[in-house]
Protein backbone atom coordinates (compact mmCIF):
# COMPACT_ATOMS: atom_id res chain seq x y z
CA UNK A 1 0.00 0.00 0.00
CA UNK A 2 2.80 2.19 0.46
CA UNK A 3 3.66 3.47 -3.20
CA UNK A 4 1.39 4.80 -5.00
CA UNK A 5 1.42 2.79 -8.43
CA UNK A 6 3.51 0.14 -6.02
CA UNK A 7 2.68 -3.47 -5.19
CA UNK A 8 -0.78 -4.08 -3.45
CA UNK A 9 -2.35 -0.69 -5.09
CA UNK A 10 -5.49 -0.83 -6.70
CA UNK A 11 -4.79 2.22 -8.66
CA UNK A 12 -1.71 0.73 -9.88
CA UNK A 13 -3.10 -2.15 -11.05
CA UNK A 14 -6.20 -0.99 -12.82
CA UNK A 15 -3.96 1.57 -14.33
CA UNK A 16 -1.22 -0.51 -15.23
CA UNK A 17 -3.38 -2.99 -16.67
CA UNK A 18 -5.76 -1.14 -18.75
CA UNK A 19 -2.62 1.05 -20.34
CA UNK A 20 -0.80 -2.04 -20.66
CA UNK A 21 -4.05 -3.48 -22.61
CA UNK A 22 -4.37 -0.34 -24.88
CA UNK A 23 -0.69 -0.54 -25.70
CA UNK A 24 -0.42 -3.93 -26.91
CA UNK A 25 -4.17 -2.98 -29.09
CA UNK A 26 -1.60 -0.13 -30.10
CA UNK A 27 1.16 -2.32 -31.21
CA UNK A 28 -0.98 -5.05 -32.96
CA UNK A 29 -2.52 -2.30 -34.91
CA UNK A 30 0.64 -1.05 -35.77
CA UNK A 31 1.48 -4.27 -36.91
CA UNK A 32 -1.91 -4.63 -38.87
CA UNK A 33 -1.72 -1.28 -40.84
CA UNK A 34 1.99 -1.74 -41.96
CA UNK A 35 1.25 -5.38 -43.28
CA UNK A 36 -1.92 -3.46 -45.44
CA UNK A 37 -0.18 -0.25 -46.14
CA UNK A 38 2.24 -2.65 -47.81
CA UNK A 39 -0.02 -4.58 -49.15
CA UNK A 40 -1.87 -1.58 -50.65
CA UNK A 41 1.80 -0.34 -51.72
CA UNK A 42 2.05 -4.01 -53.71
CA UNK A 43 -0.92 -3.58 -55.27
CA UNK A 44 -2.40 -6.79 -53.74
CA UNK A 45 -6.20 -5.59 -53.78
CA UNK A 46 -6.56 -4.25 -57.34
CA UNK A 47 -5.10 -7.86 -58.10
CA UNK A 48 -7.86 -10.07 -55.68
CA UNK A 49 -4.08 -11.50 -54.51
CA UNK A 50 -5.37 -14.00 -51.25
CA UNK A 51 -3.83 -13.24 -48.19
CA UNK A 52 -1.11 -15.27 -46.16
CA UNK A 53 -3.35 -17.10 -43.30
CA UNK A 54 -6.61 -16.82 -45.81
CA UNK A 55 -7.75 -18.62 -48.85
CA UNK A 56 -10.21 -15.77 -49.21
CA UNK A 57 -9.13 -13.31 -51.75
CA UNK A 58 -7.77 -9.62 -50.94
CA UNK A 59 -10.46 -6.68 -50.98
CA UNK A 60 -9.85 -2.88 -50.30
CA UNK A 61 -12.41 -3.63 -47.54
CA UNK A 62 -9.70 -4.86 -45.63
CA UNK A 63 -7.92 -0.84 -45.12
CA UNK A 64 -12.04 0.09 -44.06
CA UNK A 65 -11.87 -2.44 -41.36
CA UNK A 66 -8.19 -2.06 -40.12
CA UNK A 67 -8.89 1.88 -39.87
CA UNK A 68 -12.18 1.01 -37.99
CA UNK A 69 -10.00 -0.90 -35.35
CA UNK A 70 -7.01 1.52 -34.76
CA UNK A 71 -9.75 4.55 -34.40
CA UNK A 72 -11.82 2.38 -32.29
CA UNK A 73 -8.36 1.81 -29.70
CA UNK A 74 -7.96 5.82 -30.65
CA UNK A 75 -11.28 6.20 -29.43
CA UNK A 76 -10.72 4.29 -25.72
CA UNK A 77 -8.19 5.99 -25.40
CA UNK A 78 -9.66 9.98 -25.38
CA UNK A 79 -11.61 7.97 -22.26
CA UNK A 80 -8.06 5.94 -20.66
CA UNK A 81 -6.39 9.96 -20.92
CA UNK A 82 -9.28 11.53 -19.65
CA UNK A 83 -10.08 9.12 -16.58
CA UNK A 84 -6.77 7.97 -15.60
CA UNK A 85 -4.20 11.35 -16.64
CA UNK A 86 -6.96 14.01 -15.88
CA UNK A 87 -9.54 12.91 -13.15
CA UNK B 1 -36.87 -35.27 -52.66
CA UNK B 2 -34.74 -33.71 -55.58
CA UNK B 3 -37.60 -31.31 -56.45
CA UNK B 4 -37.80 -30.36 -53.09
CA UNK B 5 -34.12 -29.84 -53.40
CA UNK B 6 -34.20 -27.84 -56.47
CA UNK B 7 -36.86 -25.65 -55.17
CA UNK B 8 -34.87 -24.51 -51.91
CA UNK B 9 -31.64 -24.28 -53.92
CA UNK B 10 -32.92 -21.76 -56.39
CA UNK B 11 -33.99 -18.56 -53.38
CA UNK B 12 -30.82 -19.17 -52.13
CA UNK B 13 -28.97 -18.98 -54.86
CA UNK B 14 -30.95 -15.84 -56.10
CA UNK B 15 -30.02 -14.60 -52.31
CA UNK B 16 -26.36 -15.40 -52.75
CA UNK B 17 -26.15 -13.13 -56.34
CA UNK B 18 -28.47 -10.45 -54.61
CA UNK B 19 -25.81 -10.32 -51.69
CA UNK B 20 -22.90 -10.30 -54.09
CA UNK B 21 -24.87 -7.28 -56.08
CA UNK B 22 -25.38 -5.60 -53.33
CA UNK B 23 -21.54 -6.12 -51.87
CA UNK B 24 -20.21 -4.89 -55.35
CA UNK B 25 -22.95 -1.87 -55.68
CA UNK B 26 -21.73 -0.74 -51.82
CA UNK B 27 -17.96 -0.94 -52.78
CA UNK B 28 -18.50 1.40 -56.16
CA UNK B 29 -20.77 3.70 -53.97
CA UNK B 30 -17.98 3.45 -51.47
CA UNK B 31 -15.68 4.48 -54.43
CA UNK B 32 -17.77 7.28 -55.30
CA UNK B 33 -18.09 9.06 -52.12
CA UNK B 34 -14.47 9.46 -51.07
CA UNK B 35 -14.07 11.97 -48.61
CA UNK B 36 -11.85 14.39 -49.37
CA UNK B 37 -8.32 14.62 -47.22
CA UNK B 38 -8.48 17.60 -46.14
CA UNK B 39 -11.91 16.75 -44.18
CA UNK B 40 -9.13 14.66 -42.12
CA UNK B 41 -6.88 16.62 -41.36
CA UNK B 42 -8.94 19.39 -40.50
CA UNK B 43 -10.26 16.68 -38.07
CA UNK B 44 -7.41 15.98 -36.75
CA UNK B 45 -6.33 19.58 -36.35
CA UNK B 46 -9.81 19.82 -33.99
CA UNK B 47 -8.35 16.93 -31.74
CA UNK B 48 -4.99 18.55 -31.72
CA UNK B 49 -7.20 21.85 -29.67
CA UNK B 50 -9.94 19.77 -27.99
CA UNK B 51 -6.48 17.58 -26.53
CA UNK B 52 -4.30 20.80 -25.85
CA UNK B 53 -7.79 22.60 -23.94
CA UNK B 54 -8.16 19.33 -21.45
CA UNK B 55 -4.61 19.64 -21.13
CA UNK B 56 -4.96 22.92 -20.18
CA UNK B 57 -7.46 22.57 -17.70
CA UNK B 58 -4.70 20.31 -15.82
CA UNK B 59 -2.16 23.04 -16.43
CA UNK B 60 -4.14 25.89 -14.56
CA UNK B 61 -5.22 23.57 -12.09
CA UNK B 62 -9.24 24.13 -12.32
CA UNK B 63 -10.59 22.41 -9.34
CA UNK B 64 -13.98 21.17 -8.64
CA UNK B 65 -17.17 20.32 -10.84
CA UNK B 66 -15.36 23.02 -13.12
CA UNK B 67 -12.52 20.71 -13.63
CA UNK B 68 -14.97 17.53 -14.34
CA UNK B 69 -17.35 19.11 -16.76
CA UNK B 70 -15.01 20.67 -18.86
CA UNK B 71 -12.47 17.80 -19.16
CA UNK B 72 -15.78 15.62 -19.63
CA UNK B 73 -17.21 18.28 -22.31
CA UNK B 74 -13.68 17.76 -24.48
CA UNK B 75 -13.87 14.13 -23.87
CA UNK B 76 -17.10 13.59 -24.92
CA UNK B 77 -16.53 16.15 -28.33
CA UNK B 78 -13.06 14.42 -28.88
CA UNK B 79 -14.79 11.08 -28.88
CA UNK B 80 -17.99 12.58 -31.19
CA UNK B 81 -15.13 13.55 -33.97
CA UNK B 82 -13.43 10.30 -34.09
CA UNK B 83 -16.63 8.63 -33.96
CA UNK B 84 -18.22 10.67 -36.78
CA UNK B 85 -15.90 10.87 -38.93
CA UNK B 86 -13.13 8.86 -38.25
CA UNK B 87 -15.25 5.77 -38.05
CA UNK B 88 -17.71 7.01 -40.40
CA UNK B 89 -20.89 6.92 -38.63
CA UNK B 90 -21.94 10.50 -40.39
CA UNK B 91 -22.29 8.51 -43.46
CA UNK B 92 -24.65 5.63 -42.32
CA UNK B 93 -27.94 5.27 -42.13
CA UNK B 94 -29.78 6.75 -39.05
CA UNK B 95 -30.69 3.58 -37.63
CA UNK B 96 -27.16 2.12 -37.27
CA UNK B 97 -26.21 5.55 -35.33
CA UNK B 98 -29.20 4.52 -33.28
CA UNK B 99 -28.45 1.12 -32.26
CA UNK B 100 -24.50 1.44 -31.65
CA UNK B 101 -24.92 4.93 -29.55
CA UNK B 102 -28.05 4.57 -27.78
CA UNK B 103 -27.21 1.64 -25.77
CA UNK B 104 -24.15 3.07 -24.43
CA UNK B 105 -26.19 6.44 -23.87
CA UNK B 106 -28.71 4.65 -21.96
CA UNK B 107 -25.95 2.38 -19.51
CA UNK B 108 -24.64 5.96 -18.66
CA UNK B 109 -27.70 6.81 -18.14
CA UNK B 110 -28.59 4.18 -15.41
CA UNK B 111 -25.09 4.81 -13.83
CA UNK B 112 -26.02 8.35 -13.55
CA UNK B 113 -29.31 6.99 -11.62
CA UNK B 114 -26.97 4.70 -9.41
CA UNK B 115 -25.23 7.81 -8.69
CA UNK B 116 -27.69 10.08 -7.49
CA UNK B 117 -29.05 6.92 -5.46
CA UNK B 118 -25.76 6.12 -3.63
CA UNK B 119 -26.12 8.67 -0.80
CA UNK B 120 -29.68 7.57 -0.07
CA UNK B 121 -28.49 4.08 0.01
CA UNK B 122 -24.77 4.71 1.80
CA UNK B 123 -27.36 6.59 4.15
CA UNK B 124 -29.72 3.75 5.21
CA UNK B 125 -26.53 1.37 5.49
CA UNK B 126 -25.41 3.30 8.29
CA UNK B 127 -28.59 3.79 9.85
CA UNK B 128 -29.40 0.22 10.26
CA UNK B 129 -26.21 -1.75 9.53
CA UNK B 130 -23.75 0.47 11.35
CA UNK B 131 -25.68 0.75 14.81
CA UNK B 132 -25.64 -2.52 15.60
CA UNK B 133 -22.31 -2.91 15.79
Amino acid sequence: MGQPLGRGSQFGSCFFLITGFHGTHVSIGVIFLIAIARKVFRGDFDVERRGFFTSRKGYYEVVEITGLYWHFVDLVWVFIFAFFYLW
Amino acid sequence: MTNAAVHVEGPQQSLQAHVHDTIASGTTHAKGQQHPIKLYLVVWGWLFVLSTCSYLVDFFGLHGNLRWSLICLFMVLKAGLIVAVFMHMAWERLALAYAILLPPVLVLVFVSIMVFESDYTHFLRILFFAAST
